[in-house]
Parts: C-alpha cells; structure tokens; sequence
C-alpha cells in the first residue's frame, strides 16, 4: 500500500519530470537523426559535451541562454562530424557513433581539466530555478507535478510539440523522413540525401547536448566526470520505445522517469535488507519489459543504418 | 522516312550519348527522337542499355559524351543539364522506375508530395495538393487510396502512384523503365488503356520493354538496341514482332518445341497437403499431385492463390499442417531445405535476386552455395576455393552467364543472368525434381528462350517439372500436363492439348472445375 501512495505524491511525478528532461531531449534528438536513417550512438558522448560546454560557459559568465545555445552548437558540431563520416564518406554508423562517444567524452574531460587544472571541489553555477507557469500550474495535482519546473523543462515539453509539427506538417519533415525510409525515391523526386540526412544529424545532436547541458545547468550545478551515466544509451531504447514518435518519446522518458524516481523512493521505503543496487537496476528491468511489449511490432525506418550511395541502385 | 517532322513536335533529343562503366561501353553514341504524344518504344535484351540510357536521361547518370535535349512548353528544345534528377524534373521528365522508388512506409499521398513544395515552407499544403490530384486522377484513369501506406497497396496500385508523381510534377515526357514485369496481363492491360489516354492529352511516352507483344501494341515508333547500339529505328506498323526479335537479339531465335515424350516413374507425390497461410488461413488446401519422370507439370493460376506455399513445399521452406508428400515412393523430411537439396529437388526461386541469390556474394561462391558442403568444395571443414572456382568457370561458360568472372559480385549481374546462374547451380546437379517458380518473369527472350531449352533438356534427362507461372503461353508451351491453383485449391492436372487458354482462364478465375463447382454446392 505504501507503493499506491508513493504513485499519488506530487513530489513523486515532480521528480519523474525532473529526471525525464534530459531523456526528452535526448530522445528527441536521437529521433531526428535516425529518422533520417542514421543511427547516431554518439548521443552519450554528445550529452557529456553539452553538461560540460554549457555549464562552462556560465561558469565563465555567460548567461543561462547563452550557456544552452552554446551547448546546441557543440551538439552540432559533432554532429557535423558524424554526419560527414557515416552520409557523404558511408562508414558504418556504428563504428563512427561509438569511436564520437569517445571522443566527445574525452574532450569534455579534457577541456575541463584544461580550462580549470586545480580546483578543489567542483565549482558551482547559479542554475535554472523552477518556476510555476500561470494557470496550468493550478491544476490539481497535474500543475505543482509538471508545471512548477525549470525553464529547459518547458522547453523540452515545447520541444516534443515542435518536432511532431515538423515531421508530419511539413515539406521538410516529409522530406526528412523520405531521406529515412527510401532515400533513392526522395532523390528522384530533387531532394538532396546527403543534405538532408548530415542536417537532421546536427539538429538531433543540438538536442542531445542541450539534453545534457540540463543536467549541469538545471538538475545540478556544477560539472562532474561520468555524470551522464548511461542516460545517452537509455535514450536509444527510448527511440525504440516511441517507435520513432515524439509524442511517445515524450510518455516513454515520462515513464522511465517514473520508474528512476519510483525505485529511490522505494530503497527509502524498504531498505535495509535489500542490497540497494536491486533498487538501481529496477528502472531498466521495467524498461526492457516496457520495451518487448511495446515494440514487437514497431516499424524502424527502412533505410535505418543503410549508407545512400548516388548512382548506386 | 518520307513523312516531314514540324521541328517543335520534337519533345526530346538524344544526341550521341556515349556512356562506359570501366571497360564497359553501355551506351555508344545514341540519337533518339521522341515525338509530341507519341508512344516511343525502347527495345532491347537486358544489358543492351535501355535502363543506363534513360538513367541518364533522367540525371541519375553522367553521361560522358553527348547531350540531351528537352524542348520546352513552348517546343523550342534546349540541353538538359545532366547529371541531376531535380533539373530532369524541372525540365518536365518524369521516370517510373523498374524498382518503383518509392518509400514504403509513408502514404501514397506523402509519396507523391514529397519534394513538390519549397523545403522551407512552414507547414504542407495538402488541401490545393488533394485537389489537384482528384482532378489528375480523373483525368487520367489512374485511381489509388491515396492514404493508404505505399507498402499495403498492390503492385499495380504503386506504379499507379508512380505515374501520378510523375504527372503532379507536370512531366511532358514520362520514361517507364519495364512497366509491366511486375504486373499482371490484366493490370497490364489496364495500364495501356492509362497511357493511350495520356498519350491523348499530348503526354509523351518513352516505353522501356523487351517484350514484343507490347511493343507492337501500344508504340508508334521502335527504336532497337544492342550492345550499347542503335541497331533500327522504326515505325511500329512497318514491322512485325518476329522481325523485331531478330533485330533485337541480333539472330534468329530458336522457336521452342516439345517434343511428346512417354512418361516414366512417378518421382513426386502430394497427397491432400494443406500448407497453413497468413492470418490463420490455409494457403494450400488439399491439394494433390502427381510428377513423373520426363514430364513438366504446369501449375496456373493468378497469383496468391496458393503459389507461394506450393513452392515453400517443394522447396523445404514451409512444412505441411496435413497430408504427405512422397518422393521417390519414400516420405521424406520435410520443411528442411537442405533435405530437400540433399533428396535431390532443384529450386528455382520466384524472387531470384531475394531468395535465388546472394547479392553481396562472388559468383563463385553463389554457385556453390548448395553443394559448399559436399567434398567436391570443402575438405576438412576448409572451402576448396580452386575446385568452387573451376567448377564456377566452367558453369559460367556451359550456361553463358555474362559476367567478368567468377569473382563478380552477383549484385551486378542483370536478372538474365542471374537466372543462368540459378540454373548453372541448379541443373548442374541434376536433379530429379525440380520447382521452377515463375522462371521467365523479368527476362527477355534470349533468356527465357535459353531457359525454356534447359527445362527441356532436363526433362529429357528424365527430371519431372513442376512449372509455376502466370504465363499462359509458357505453360501451354512447355507444359504435358496443366493444373489450376485457385484460393489454394488444386484443381486435377488436365493433358495440355486437351485444354484451352480460355478454359485455364475460367480456372483461374474459380469456374469451371469439378471441385469448385461442388464446393459452392
């Protein structure tokens, strides 16, 4: 019973959204790139990139904006550089997106390092406050849960918005996907594969970084090594969860929120005898679950991983 | 040609297009003329070029000599910048493709959609674009559920979807490469019936094909290629088919002949086999054969009547739910391809280039796919890759697959040749029993021709043949004894000369046999 009332706290599903945001953004941008066909597992890379470059740019008195449009633009970057090797150069998206993860990573460590040889204890940013949005935040129950957030919060709800909106209303989304599922029928009728295909990787890797700048600038305040923790490679499952939709990107991150803040408060309520790693691993057992029952039948983007090569047919 | 050409009737203009890939010269200074509303007919063997010159008409290629020239609304013709789709579309080409391009998971609407409006418009303007297709479709004949995913329509319905794209563009000019390979003699029918009335609103019409019937039935002028060459450019009504094949294959071609033939030992036998389908339905329903030694027995039917489940059978890819199968008077293993290689069944696939093939694979290596276990090709657990390749050198010269050698990359041989191929591996084993599922679908007559011969040697061998194919004539051709699949009920085999096209046609269409006529009762 003490399980039921955990699930009816505000606090609880405030938490959820709180640890959801990241994956939203993540998610969101993994969408876009693979979407486009391509497979991007630099995201965990590109994340720890976004943590340090934004957070970094506040620390050296930037605004808060100005440190999430940075984080954007070094998304993009590396984007550009796994767009240019797995679209125009065909390598295999596997290789190229692990070999980013590294780099990315290394770099983000390296720079810090660099920029700050020998501090103590991690310096600290004045993050992202919460603040509640007029009316909505009113609602029962609802409100104070998704409404009393920080700013990257919203933004990540608007975000989802935009992205559907763009994939389904638009000539551009249609061309985006095109790219994705047939890219010799989207050159036959004028559109550019290799534009369309290294563009979407670089905004989906803005996504990612600003999904990572949250953690260091909204849910945290300060930049530690191995912060990311993974969530690149859940927002991967994630994608497959959603079968390829933001809108289920969005219930699915909800949902593993859910679960990450459902078993902390869970060791609370029975530790003790169980070993608390138990608790950890709870969220990714549901997630495979949630995974196998939900996407059986998804359908993956049919040109997903499959270099385009002109002329070729 | 005594007959004067206006200069603005002139739509298109091919002017010494040359095109090689390596050593290959594909295309060897071309001219072409197509005419306003006129139906022009490209003829020619697979590997001849018609695709390479259209692809490079349409700006998928470069070519590397010559130029191609578009008139404009107005009739005056200025040169296509080549080597891009978008400038081929812009100067009102529009190409359907042999392998429809189009992406199977979006609707027929976002399909045709797709690239029409500025990438930097904000939202899609499907409104003016539904009305301006209603209005095509009208126009036109053509008929599609436009919002139904591209991958839930029928074969016919996409290239129907592939014609609209190209008239929503505003094509003047429309290139279809091989439009009726995949469609059936009805669809095919009824796509004519399209172009003639396009033809009528002043479209212009490039037809790929290599099959003469049509050629002679819907084109005003032939144009005949060979090896990269222009070997006669004709009117159609000054011609005939016969003399068309020749110039087309360069020889004259054998006319295939069977010759009757006193059937041996019953080698197969299906007894009340019913083989489950999709969605909890059978797709075969006690059916019943019998296959003798030098004997082909015809199977027609339209296809999905149970077709691909009698060839999943045969071939080990499918077990039965019911009823026995009896090969040589023993019931074997079944649903185990292998067993049935190793029990001495020969295949011949319907989609030789999905299930026939490997495509990344070397030719060698394709060839020996059957037998890489037995110790002609392997020795303790190691391919002798020598022996594989000497036995692929000889295959490819006793059944002439054209290709650089045994160490080509299957992918790159035309369907010609990758169904010698298929044969080459198939019959070099000589087999008892073989399943040739639609064998000629795709090629041209030189190919089928050949193929026809070697079914026929094999028969004469003492091999029985189960032919499955829509083909009338093929069947009627080739086959001793003929039987109807119709919704996966076989109907008894009847002698060929005892039956009649208009007869299977009734079959096929579910009237007419013993067995249906008291099922309905």
């Amino acid at each position: 019973m003490e399980i039921i009332e955990i699930l009816l706290t505000v606090s609880f599903w405030a938490a959820a959204t709180r640890i959801a945001t990241p994956l939203i953004f993540g998610t969101l941008g993994e969408l876009i790139c693979e979407r486009a066909g391509v497979l991007n597992l630099g995201i965990e890379g590109i994340m720890t990139a976004g943590a340090m470059a934004g957070w970094m740019a506040v620390y050296q008195g930037a605004d808060l904006w100005t440190g999430v449009l940075f984080a954007f633009a070094v998304g993009m970057i590396f984007g550009l550089v796994h767009g240019i090797f797995t679209v125009p150069l065909g390598l295999s998206q596997h290789v190229t997106g692990l070999g980013l993860t590294l780099l990315a990573t290394s770099l983000a460590y390296f720079t810090y390092r660099m920029i700050l040889p020998d501090v103590p204890s991690p310096p600290r940013i004045e993050p992202f406050q919460p603040f509640a949005i007029p009316y909505l935040s009113a609602i029962p129950f609802i409100g104070p849960a998704f409404f009393k957030q920080t700013a990257l919060t919203y933004l990540a709800f608007v975000s989802v918005v935009v992205v559907g909106l763009v994939l389904y209303k638009t000539p551009l989304g249609l061309a985006l996907r095109a790219v994705g599922e047939n890219p010799a029928a989207a050159e036959a009728q004028g559109i550019d594969v290799y534009v369309m295909r290294v563009g979407a990787v670089m905004v989906g890797s803005g996504f990612m970084a600003i999904g990572g700048a949250f953690v260091t600038m909204s849910a945290f305040n300060a930049f530690f090594f191995e912060m990311i923790a993974g969530r690149g490679w859940i927002c991967i499952a994630l994608v497959v969860f959603a079968s390829w939709r933001p809108g289920k990107a969005l219930l699915g991150a909800l949902l593993f929120g859910a679960f990450d803040a459902f078993q902390v408060r869970l060791q609370q309520a029975l530790g003790g005898d169980i070993p608390y790693q138990i608790f950890l691993m709870l969220p990714y057992v549901f997630s495979i679950l949630a995974l196998i029952v939900m996407s059986r039948r998804a359908a993956y983007p049919k040109a997903l991983m499959v270099p385009y090569r002109k002329g070729e047919r | 040609m005594s007959e004067t050409r206006e200069p603005e009737d002139i739509v298109l203009r091919l002017r010494g297009i040359t095109k090689r890939f390596g050593a290959l010269l594909a295309n060897d200074a071309i001219d072409l003329e197509l005419r306003r509303g006129a139906i022009l007919a490209l003829l020619g063997e697979n590997g001849a070029g018609k695709t390479t010159l259209m692809n490079i008409l349409f700006g998928h290629y470069l070519a590397d000599e010559g130029e191609v020239l578009i008139a404009d609304p107005g009739g005056t013709l200025s040169p296509l910048r080549g080597g891009s789709p978008s400038a081929a579309l812009e100067a009102g080409v529009g190409m359907v493709h042999q392998h429809f391009t189009l992406a199977d998971n979006l609707s027929a609407f976002e399909n045709i959609l797709l690239g029409t409006q500025s990438l930097a418009r904000p939202w899609l303007d499907r409104r003016s674009a539904r009305h301006k297709l209603d209005q095509l479709m009208e126009g036109s004949g053509l008929s599609v559920d436009l919002d139904a995913a591209v991958g839930m329509l029928s074969v016919g319905e996409r290239q129907r979807v592939e014609i609209l794209k190209a008239l929503y563009r505003g094509a003047r000019i429309l290139i279809l490469d091989e439009p009726t390979a995949v469609l059936t003699p009805q669809e095919a029918e009824r796509l004519f019936e399209t172009l003639s009335r396009l033809v009528e609103q002043g479209l212009s019409i490039v037809f790929i094909s290599h099959k003469l019937a049509e050629v002679m039935a819907v084109s005003q002028r032939v144009v005949v290629l060979r090896a990269g060459k222009v070997v006669a450019d004709l009117a159609t009504d000054e011609t005939n088919a016969a003399n068309l094949a020749e110039t087309m294959v360069g020889r004259a071609i054998p006319k295939t002949v069977r010759t009757a033939m006193a059937p041996g030992e019953e080698i197969l036998n299906l007894n009340k086999v019913c083989v489950a389908g999709a969605h909890g339905r059978l797709a075969l329903s006690d059916a019943s054969l019998i296959l003798r030694q030098h004997e082909i027995l015809g199977i027609a039917g339209v296809s999905g009547n149970g077709q691909v489940a009698l060839s999943n059978l045969i071939c080990g890819l499918q077990a039965p739910e019911s009823g026995s199968v009896i090969l040589h008077g023993q019931a074997i293993e079944l649903g185990s391809p292998s067993g049935m290689v190793a029990a001495g069944i020969g295949r011949i696939p319907e989609d030789r280039l999905h299930d026939g093939v490997v495509g990344d694979m070397n030719v060698w290596e394709n060839l020996a796919l059957e037998d890489y276990l037995t110790p002609a090709f392997s020795r303790t657990g190691f391919m002798r890759r020598g022996a594989a390749r000497a036995h692929a050198r000889r295959s490819i010269e006793d059944f002439d697959v054209r290709c650089p050698g045994p160490e080509a990359a299957t992918r790159l041989l035309s369907g010609g040749n990758v169904q010698k191929l298929i044969l080459a591996r198939v019959l070099t084993r000589g087999p008892n029993v073989i399943l040739a599922n639609q064998p000629s679908r795709g090629l041209d007559i030189g190919a089928v021709t050949e193929g026809h011969r070697r079914l026929l040697d094999a028969r004469a061998r003492g091999a029985g043949i189960v032919l499955i194919s829509e083909d009338l004539d093929e069947l009627l051709t080739l086959s001793d004894r003929v039987a109807v699949l119709h919704r996966g009920r076989m109907s008894p085999a009847m002698a060929t000369e005892e039956v009649t096209i208009r007869q299977l046609g009734l079959m096929m269409a579910g009237h007419g046999t013993e067995r249906t006529a008291h099922d309905a009762a």
